[in-house]
């Protein structure tokens, strides 16, 4: 193979692995085979937690919340705290979204955080508390590229997932079945492959695992149902860990998360003879996640035509890539807040516990529109006047901020993008003499259409033409 | 009134053309749909979960003032509708639209095992999905999927605000949110967006790049005919001045000026009052009374009332006895409005919640969410609701 078809594949690759490639690195990798560029992107990746949110100020902070929230009667003072407490906990959570959309701008490990997105979304989980939300991310990030029952084991027992599905309250005699359902239905067999009774059975099991009053797991042996359960047909005094191993023991599992891992990697439309190929080769690793992907990546057909500039981009991809690409700074990072709010893809707040939709789903009026315009306001520092919809767990702080005037929600403020891309370290990655068009075969991931070579022939400057690429409908394909 | 004697009233349909040949049905059915294109539906969404308890004040109960010892309305206070409900006190500028009957109020409209999160139980209101279902498509994207005559394009259901809501949402069509309709066809109309769709003849797929392209057209012809269409058309009625007033008037403008939309989407936020409820709810009472009593006489004086049916929803009701805070906690059922210039029921529609049989300290509904629906769909919007709502659900006799 020649380095220019060579050089199409790397691209590819580092735009599904990860966020893209820069014009230099991908030259430099132009040569090497696909097995070897894999295994480097696979091996280069350190394990490099978030450590935004204070441990120590956190579990202060749930202290203080867990005493008021038993007290009967709150003084004005304690109810100041308590809001102060939530006003907090919000404003965390939105530099926490910052700090890991900042990350996956800037990380020299794109695969590690294009994992840990996946299992975002594969295990979605909202958390009002925002030290939960990034143990959880971390969880995923640490556990991302190693073993599925590791990862699975560590969601389940992290406080933000007994919070969000209820385990918390799921005691002997009283079970709560959410967390049991949801564990097959969604995070690893699938609808139909389990019985009513089996989730009824599981979340016995499940009974007396919770997390303590700082946020620690903790198995609580006086709440936990040590009583006999028929699962799968297996008849025995099952806790929660033996239930797992009962449901990866199925090659079901290993197939719905190869299915799930597909659609986000290669294509929305699943081909199931892939699937059932990776599904296989996840089984017989044990369940190695590192196994599955370098499957996935070096198999003949993750190159093909079907499989190339035909996936939409999600808004975080989308973002995260454009800002890559361009060196861009966000001198208020907030308008990254607004921005995926606006486009349909809020980091930490999944639409619920399925997660995003993805593929079309990703694209309205609306969001198209704003889509083709983020280059020129990002590149061009514009301004933007969308203002973004109120998030529904923000009401509770809508309400305790509103200003007694009846007129307070509409004074939203305009908003500009102020962000700044870094033109010269952009253009100093391209050979002297590049011309517009070539500019734009590398931006686009789609085959050029004689249109689009039309359009651009005229063009003079390289600055001018990557705003316009980066505008087009083509330009939301990966 | 449906359609059929909509049309019957008319003089529209002669005598045996229930028996026309097959082939002449699509004349039929697009002659029809030109006629009820008329018909809005208008919905109206509350975010936060509303208290229904403090809004419709069941003052003629004594339980209501045991467990609101400090956020209770008092009964001298109350707009009295009959002697057991009557309005919060911020709601008078809708005592008149009541008296008019252009109001219906429905009691405890909820659904089986609810939800407490604001997400999901929105999500579930958006959806009209069961409780423990998940769905990625929207009740109104539904309708418009169901590729009806009169919902093909993305302008048939509009969302008055930036982005859209799931609700919006179907599978192959979508709505379409805006705010300013100027704004929009300039965006859409911006030099180089023209130039990228001129001639664009290669991405009729049904690719996703076949999608995006689509989209993109429709948009833009969208854009075009609903500024087109509303911007000669000049509103005489004064409206208060608040976000909520703002998007009903440019409903009313979108109505009057004879877009052929059938659905419009609004909402006000704010109503999750934990904490001293009072003045928080009041305002957003305030607002919404006073934005929806101008609406409804806007639409009269403009003869559109009678064509327009406005519902109005939020995600919970909250629960019956207050929190320490002067607040309230996420709840279950709660009421829901209709409005409209045709009623078949006025007033209030069903008893007055049971507040000595809850349900742990909740509301019990008597109504799901989705026959209030399935009523809209099959007897405003004209279509069959087991085909939008996935099962088939009972009609009630509002309209």
């Amino acid at each position: 193979m020649n380095a220019k078809d060579n050089s199409l594949r790397v691209k590819h690759l580092y735009n599904r692995a990860g966020f893209g490639i820069s014009y230099a690195d991908l030259h430099k990798l132009s040569r090497k085979n696909t097995e070897k560029i894999v295994a480097g992107l696979l091996k280069e990746t350190k394990d490099d937690p978030i450590t935004l949110v204070s441990d120590t100020e956190s579990r202060r902070q749930m202290l203080v919340q867990a005493g008021l929230y038993t007290k009967k009667n709150l003084s004005d003072e304690e109810k100041k705290i308590r809001q102060e407490i939530i006003r907090m906990q919000n404003e965390v959570s939105k530099d926490l979204n910052i700090a890991w959309i900042d990350k996956m701008i800037n990380t020299t490990s794109p695969l590690r955080e294009k994992m840990t997105l996946f299992w975002h979304g594969h295990f979605a989980c909202r958390s009002n508390e925002p030290l939960y939300a990034q143990q959880l991310n971390n969880i995923q990030r640490t556990y991302g590229l190693g073993n599925f029952k590791t990862l699975l084991m560590e969601v389940s027992k992290s406080p933000a997932m007994l919070q969000y599905l209820n385990n918390q309250q799921n005691r002997k005699g009283k079970p709560n079945e959410n967390f049991a359902r949801e564990l097959m239905e969604l995070f690893t067999l699938g609808r139909g492959k389990y019985t009513e009774n089996d989730i009824k059975e599981s979340a016995r099991s499940f009974t007396g695992w919770m997390y303590d009053k700082d946020g620690t797991f903790i198995f609580r042996q006086n709440l936990h149902d040590d009583g006999t359960k028929t699962f799968f047909g297996k008849t025995g005094n099952f806790d929660g860990e033996n239930i797992i191993d009962l449901i990866l023991a199925k090659p079901d599992t290993a197939e719905f998360i190869a299915r799930k891992v597909y659609k986000f990697f290669v294509n929305d439309q699943p081909n199931e003879v892939h699937v059932k190929e990776l599904g296989d080769h996840f089984y017989a690793a044990n369940y190695d996640i590192s196994a599955l992907i370098k499957k996935m990546f070096t198999s003949e057909w993750f190159y093909s035509a079907e499989n190339v500039g035909t996936k939409i981009k999600s808004p975080i991809e989308f973002l995260v890539g454009l800002s890559r690409e361009f060196y861009v700074t966000y001198n208020k990072p907030q308008i990254l807040i607004q921005l995926q709010s606006s486009l349909g893809q809020y980091l930490f707040n999944p639409p619920n516990v399925a997660g995003w939709p993805g593929g079309q789903n990703w694209i309205d009026s609306s969001s198209l529109m704003l889509r083709m315009r983020i280059p020129s306001l990002v590149l061009n520092d514009g301004e933007i006047d969308f203002s973004g919809k109120a998030d529904p767990e923000d009401e509770a702080v809508i309400a305790l901020n509103k200003n007694a005037t009846a007129n307070a929600n509409n004074a939203k403020p305009k908003s500009y993008v102020n962000a700044n891309a870094d033109w010269s370290k952009f253009l100093s990655t391209f050979p002297k003499g590049t011309s517009p068009l070539e500019l734009t075969a590398f931006l686009l991931q789609p085959k050029l259409n004689d249109k689009i070579i039309k359009m651009v022939s005229d063009n003079k400057g390289l600055r001018s033409t990557a705003v316009e690429i980066t505008s087009m409908p083509e330009y939301q394909l990966v | 009134m449906n359609r059929r004697n909509f049309l019957r009233n008319t003089g529209f349909v002669a005598a045996g053309s229930l028996f026309v040949p097959a082939f002449m049905k699509p004349f039929e059915a697009l002659a029809l749909d030109e006629l009820s294109l008329y018909k809005n539906l208008v919905v109206v969404q509350l975010s936060g979960g509303n208290d229904g308890l403090n809004t419709v004040v069941p003052f003629g109960n004594d339980l209501y003032y045991q467990k609101r010892k400090s956020i209770a309305i008092k009964p001298e206070d109350v707009i009295k509708l009959n002697d057991m409900q009557g309005l919060n006190p911020n709601m008078a500028a809708l005592q008149e639209i009541y008296d008019q009957g252009w109001m219906t109020i429905i009691n405890d409209v909820g659904y089986p095992n609810p939800d407490r999160s604001h997400f999901r139980s929105m999500d579930i209101w958006q959806t009209g999905s069961d409780s423990n279902q998940f769905l990625s498509t929207g009740w109104i994207g539904r309708y418009l999927d169901s590729n009806c005559q009169t919902c093909k394009f993305p302008y048939t259901a509009i969302e008055v605000d930036d982005s859209l809501s799931l609700a919006m949402k179907g599978q192959t069509k979508k709505g379409i949110a805006l705010k300013d309709p100027a704004a929009l066809f300039r965006n859409t109309n911006n030099p180089f967006f023209k130039a990228v769709l001129q001639n664009d003849q290669e991405h009729l797929d049904e690719d996703n790049l076949g999608y995006l392209y689509k989209t993109m057209i429709e948009t833009q012809s969208s854009a075009s005919y609903i500024q087109n269409t509303s911007k000669i058309y000049q509103s005489k009625f004064t409206y208060p001045s608040s976000g909520f007033a703002n998007q009903l008037k440019t409903v009313s403008k979108f109505i009057s000026s004879g877009l052929k939309t059938r659905v419009y989407y609004v909402s006000l936020s704010g109503f999750d009052t934990h904490v001293n409820q009072i003045g928080q709810q009041g305002n957003l009472l305030k607002q919404y009374s006073e934005g929806m009593a101008a609406f409804i006489k806007d639409l009269k004086s403009n003869n559109k009332l009678d064509d327009t049916l406005v519902v109005t929803f939020s995600e919970f009701g909250r629960r019956v006895e207050q929190n320490a805070s002067s607040g309230t906690d996420h709840g279950t059922a709660n009421n829901m409005f209709v409005f409209g210039g045709r009623l078949k029921k006025q007033g209030i529609f069903n008893a007055a919640p049971n507040l000595s049989d809850l349900d742990n300290g909740d509301l019990k509904y008597q109504l799901d969410f989705r026959q209030v629906y399935g009523t809209i769909l099959d007897k405003w919007l004209d279509v069959n609701n087991g085909d939008i709502l996935n099962k088939k659900f009972n009609t009630l006799d509002f309209i």
